[in-house]
């Protein structure tokens, strides 16, 4: 065990960082909270109200480390039709009962519910409240404003609108259009840009600053009114006495109604799902590896809705974009969360009338690009390659959702998943008589290993799925697992997507995690595609190669290097370094090694943010193996961006006598004394002799790349030139 | 304890396609145990029936099998125990019903009946076989409970009988035993801290009672015990079947009510799906 930490200092220690992620999380919380909040119909100022109730109460009660709560995407749906058919005051009323019920969720530990859903018919949701939001506020975007009864008419409208949009004539519209899709373009282009002073500010915060910029210069500057037409401003942002002065108490007078409950029941459902698996998202982040608290959490959630509810606000949930971000920013406890709140407090009591000058299409493109990420077509490129049968789970799912509601959606996607199963297998039998039997085994082989095996009999599906987790669950994640399935006649795609996530989960925190026994399945002709599909089998070999991959082989018989163009998913060597702690990696591909493996380059493709927050990134690394053992550090270039970081509690080590390397250098790492001992002078002249690299030890190899992208042949052997010399410098130290 | 457990064996003798290799196995396993067999027939007495069991049980005659038919008219299940009661029978040989497609066995209805009311031990097998097959592997269960102990010297008794390679004694542990629920790392810790400890508790306990068991039955055979946390009753089967035992030994339950067979558990989950030989020691 290890021995009791010091928690305040620690705490104080890390809370300048905390600070620093927080600002950045309500740089987008804020557009965000006023934009989900009006695309329900409530008053902008309800999300920013939910964001900071959400902050304060879920940092204090909360039970996860590194989560955002606030107002959350999945919920605008929901959100939107009780308050149409219930009026705002008695939707407020909905939204403390639904707060009540997630709580009650909490006490009864039922943190497990969304696992419960088929994946796929999860999906089909998610996508069907992306469509939602996109379908709506698309209209609004593009300066059209339209009102119809069906949410699948809002899609259809789309040609017409952008139609329209081409033959405005008043200046005050294709204003606002112009606002609008030049907001869009900002959110979709801002993640290709790497850079790290645009990166400082979030894609939601550049619009914000762009349109008060663009509002003021037409105001001081040009003196002229705003050319965007006055019904396209965001209105209604009240200041703060005005908020507490006319806080709306939530009606409870249809407490009795049908209509009522089922906004309620639709809430619930919604709010507790998103959060669930935003939190298990979120999880995987963790760059601490801690497992948060679920069932706590649910509490804290459902206390921060009852507490927004009555105070005007939207419910709380927990929510993975800005959690990605929070992660990204160097949060490690809750925090983050609270300063974020308490950023929120300060931009309402501050800047509360330049918010209206934030034109609404600005806004609305903000959401109409969550909606995509949500529905894009990669979801459904992605679950095709699983299986043909997941897309009719998906599509149906859709198309209920969109047509009849969102528990119908679900429940539709849950029956169609049922029955798949069932005509996969021809067999009701197989569901019928063993859907309640316990059919999970583990223990702890009682031999030295100390393997844990869990053996799973009869079938494995999402509807009893639960039984699995909860064995699984049981046991740390630094240890070896063997999950059997030999005896299991039919596994779902539900259950081998979450196999998946513990492998990643157990190999990210030491431990191993391997599924067997499916090897006979593969021969069983009746089968499900998604099985096979779904186990890690290597791509088939490309022959195919681009230039580049030509010049990487020239190159390689040039420099007597090994080169392999194939993807290799076997990195679990590469999780180990810093810079991937709160990323995950895909692959490696077009590897070039050098003598007996220990110089590598390679192409990666690795992931930053989970969920719809997931961005792609590839780019082209250098790995050295070392002979020796060397401290754990980080190095970059120093830049402004370092100096900003330094303030947020990032501590650069000095070294001695080397100012020069100080300044233009930024290093990073826990054992201060071993790095400066380290840091010679001739590791110190070859550093600043040289082009700048990131480096980054993780005590046993080195981990070198320049940019953030694919680097051209001619860089790779810039790259190898230096890691080459750089090894033989650290050999001779 | 007894050394000798059963001192007579009864088998239903039903003229079915199993007989022959349902006959076989018990008169083996009477030589083993130099016990008494009884062949059980539902039914009138007829010369033509004891001619055909005498003929089936003739290659036992060279090593002396004591063997008695006996016929009793009426309901399978009321013949059959009254005759247990009657002629004091030990233990009661009972085949199992291999379901069609499946190498799934279970229990048909008589027998399960049968096993839920008799008052000795009984012994289901899924796959008699005319040839002799070795019994390597014998698990015996290992419950906090009375009976354990006499289940446990039992096991080792027909462990050297059958010259079994190896005994797994597995402690099943309910789950509620571990107070704490899994929430995060620091429960998840203290629920490891309690397990470790129990799971110590139970190895104790279980190594007291087999230094209690004679040495000459203890010797020659390997040992392991194997704590299991899960559900009481199908956990061990389950691990029998996944480690591929011959032979599983449980006690007999305590009490059967109706409720019991409503929500299966212990011994009721082993009925539905033997996962190999089990039996059932009074």
């Amino acid at each position: 065990m290890s021995p009791k930490k010091n928690n305040i200092k620690d705490f104080f220690k890390v809370l300048p960082k905390n600070i620093f992620s927080g600002f950045v999380v309500s740089l987008i919380a804020l557009p965000l909270g006023l934009g989900l909040a009006m695309a329900s119909d409530a008053p902008p100022i309800a999300g920013i109200i939910a964001a900071i109730v959400g902050g304060i109460v879920v940092s204090i009660f909360g039970g996860s480390h590194v989560t955002i709560a606030g107002p959350g995407n999945g919920l605008v749906g929901v959100l939107l039709v009780a308050i149409t058919s219930l009026g705002l005051e008695s939707a407020y009323a909905a939204i403390v009962c639904s707060g009540v019920l997630i709580m009650l969720l909490g006490f009864f530990r039922m943190g497990k519910l969304a696992d419960f859903f088929p994946s796929s018919a999860i999906q089909g949701m998610l996508a069907a409240i992306g469509l939602i939001i996109l379908g709506k506020q698309f209209h609004i975007m593009l300066a059209h404003k339209i009102k119809r009864e069906d949410t699948l008419d809002y899609l259809i409208e789309i040609p017409f609108t952008l139609n329209d949009a081409i033959h405005y004539e008043n200046k005050g519209l294709i204003f606002a259009a112009l606002a609008g899709i030049i907001s869009l373009a900002i959110m979709m282009f801002y993640a290709k840009l790497r850079n790290k002073y645009l990166q400082l500010i979030p894609a939601p915060m550049w619009i914000v600053i762009l349109s008060i910029g663009f509002s003021y210069y037409f105001e001081l500057v040009l003196h002229e009114n705003n050319p965007i037409s006055n019904q396209y401003m965001i209105s209604g942002i009240p200041s703060i006495q005005e908020i507490i002065a006319d806080i709306q108490m939530p009606l409870f007078s249809k407490v009795g109604t049908i209509s009522f409950w089922s906004s309620v029941v639709a809430i619930t459902l919604i709010a507790s799902i998103e959060s669930l698996l935003s939190i298990k998202a979120v999880d995987k982040l963790d760059p601490e590896k801690r497992r948060s608290n679920v069932n706590k959490d649910l509490k804290a959630l459902g206390l921060a809705t009852v507490g927004s509810g009555f105070l005007g606000g939207l419910n709380v949930v927990t929510v993975i974009a800005r959690s990605s971000v929070n992660v990204n920013n160097g949060a490690t406890n809750r925090s983050s969360n609270f300063a974020h709140a308490t950023f929120l407090v300060l931009f309402i009591v501050l800047f509360s009338t330049q918010l209206t000058r934030i034109p609404l299409p600005a806004l609305m493109a903000i959401l109409v690009y969550t909606g995509y990420k949500l529905a894009s077509p990669n979801v459904i490129r992605k679950i095709f390659s699983i299986g043909k049968e997941q897309l009719i789970i998906f599509f149906v799912t859709l198309f209920v959702t969109l047509k009849i509601g969102l528990i119908s959606g679900i429940f539709a996607g849950v029956l169609a998943t049922m029955l798949i199963h069932i005509i996969i297998n021809k067999s009701v039998l197989l569901f019928l008589r063993n859907v309640l039997k316990p059919n999970v085994l583990m223990y702890e082989e009682a031999d030295d290993e100390h393997n844990f095996y869990v053996s799973v009999k009869h079938f494995c599906s999402f509807l009893n799925y639960y039984k699995l987790k909860d064995k699984l669950d049981a046991i740390p994640e630094d240890h070896d697992v063997i999950v059997d399935f030999s005896l299991c006649s039919f596994v779902d795609h539900t259950v081998m997507e979450n196999m998946h996530n513990y492998q990643e989960l157990f190999k990210k925190r030491g431990g191993h995690f391997d599924v067997i026994g499916l090897d006979m399945h593969d021969t069983d002709s009746e089968h499900p595609f998604a099985l096979r599909r779904l186990l890690p089998v290597p791509n088939i070999i490309k022959n195919n190669l681009t230039r580049r991959q030509t010049s990487m082989e020239e190159l390689a018989k040039d420099y007597d290097l090994k080169y392999n163009s194939e993807n290799q998913k076997e990195v679990g060597y590469l999780s180990s370094f810093l810079f991937f702690n709160t990323k995950e990696i895909d692959h490696i591909y077009n590897q070039l090694s050098y003598k007996n493996d220990s110089l590598n380059i390679f192409d990666i493709e690795f992931s930053e943010g989970e969920f719809i927050a997931k961005e792609v990134i590839r780019s082209t690394m250098l790995h050295i193996k070392l002979e020796k053992g060397i401290p754990e550090f980080t190095l970059d270039r120093e830049g402004f961006l370092e100096r900003v970081y330094a303030f947020a509690g990032f501590k650069d080590i000095p070294i001695q006598d080397h100012s020069d390397f100080s300044r233009r250098f930024y290093l990073l790492g826990d054992n201060e004394e071993a790095i400066k001992a380290f840091f010679n002078d001739d590791l110190i002249h070859f550093f600043e002799s040289n082009p700048y690299y990131h480096v980054e030890s993780n005590g046993n190899s080195l981990l070198i790349f320049g940019k953030e992208r694919l680097a051209s042949v001619k860089e790779i052997k810039g790259l190898f030139d230096f890691g080459k010399r750089l090894k033989d410098v650290i050999s001779n130290i | 304890m007894s050394l000798q457990p059963f001192k007579s064996i009864a088998i239903g003798a039903a003229f079915s396609p199993n007989l022959k290799a349902n006959l076989y196995e018990a008169a083996r396993l009477s030589l083993f145990f130099g016990s008494k067999l009884f062949l059980i027939h539902v039914g009138e007495a007829s010369d033509d029936k004891i001619k055909t069991l005498k003929v089936f049980l003739n290659p036992f005659k060279k090593d002396n099998l004591d063997f008695e038919v006996v016929f009793k008219p009426g309901d399978p299940v009321e013949a059959i125990l009254s005759v247990t009661d009657e002629k004091n029978i030990d233990l009661l040989i009972l085949g199992a019903v291999q379901r069609e497609r499946f190498i799934k066995y279970y229990v048909g209805s008589i027998a399960r009946k049968i096993t839920r009311k008799a008052k000795c031990s009984v012994l289901l097998l899924i796959k008699p076989s005319v040839e002799r097959v070795a019994c390597q592997h014998i698990v015996v269960n290992g419950l906090q409970d009375p009976k354990t102990e006499q289940t446990i010297k039992a096991a080792f008794y027909l462990g050297k009988q059958l010259e079994a390679d190896k005994i797994t004694i597995v402690e099943e542990i309910k789950q509620e035993q571990v107070a704490i629920k899994v929430d995060d790392d620091k429960s998840l810790r203290r629920a490891n801290i309690m397990k470790e400890r129990i799971k110590l508790r139970e190895n104790s306990r279980i190594k007291e009672i087999i230094e209690h068991i004679p040495e000459k039955y203890t010797k020659d055979i390997a040992i392991k015990s194997q704590p299991i946390f899960g559900k009481q009753g199908y956990s061990i089967g389950h691990y029998a079947q996944i480690s591929r035992a011959d032979l599983l030994v449980m006690n007999a339950p305590s009490k059967m009510t109706f409720w019991d067979r409503l929500f299966p558990h212990d011994i009721e989950h082993i009925l539905t799906e033997l996962p190999t030989d089990v039996l059932i020691l009074q």
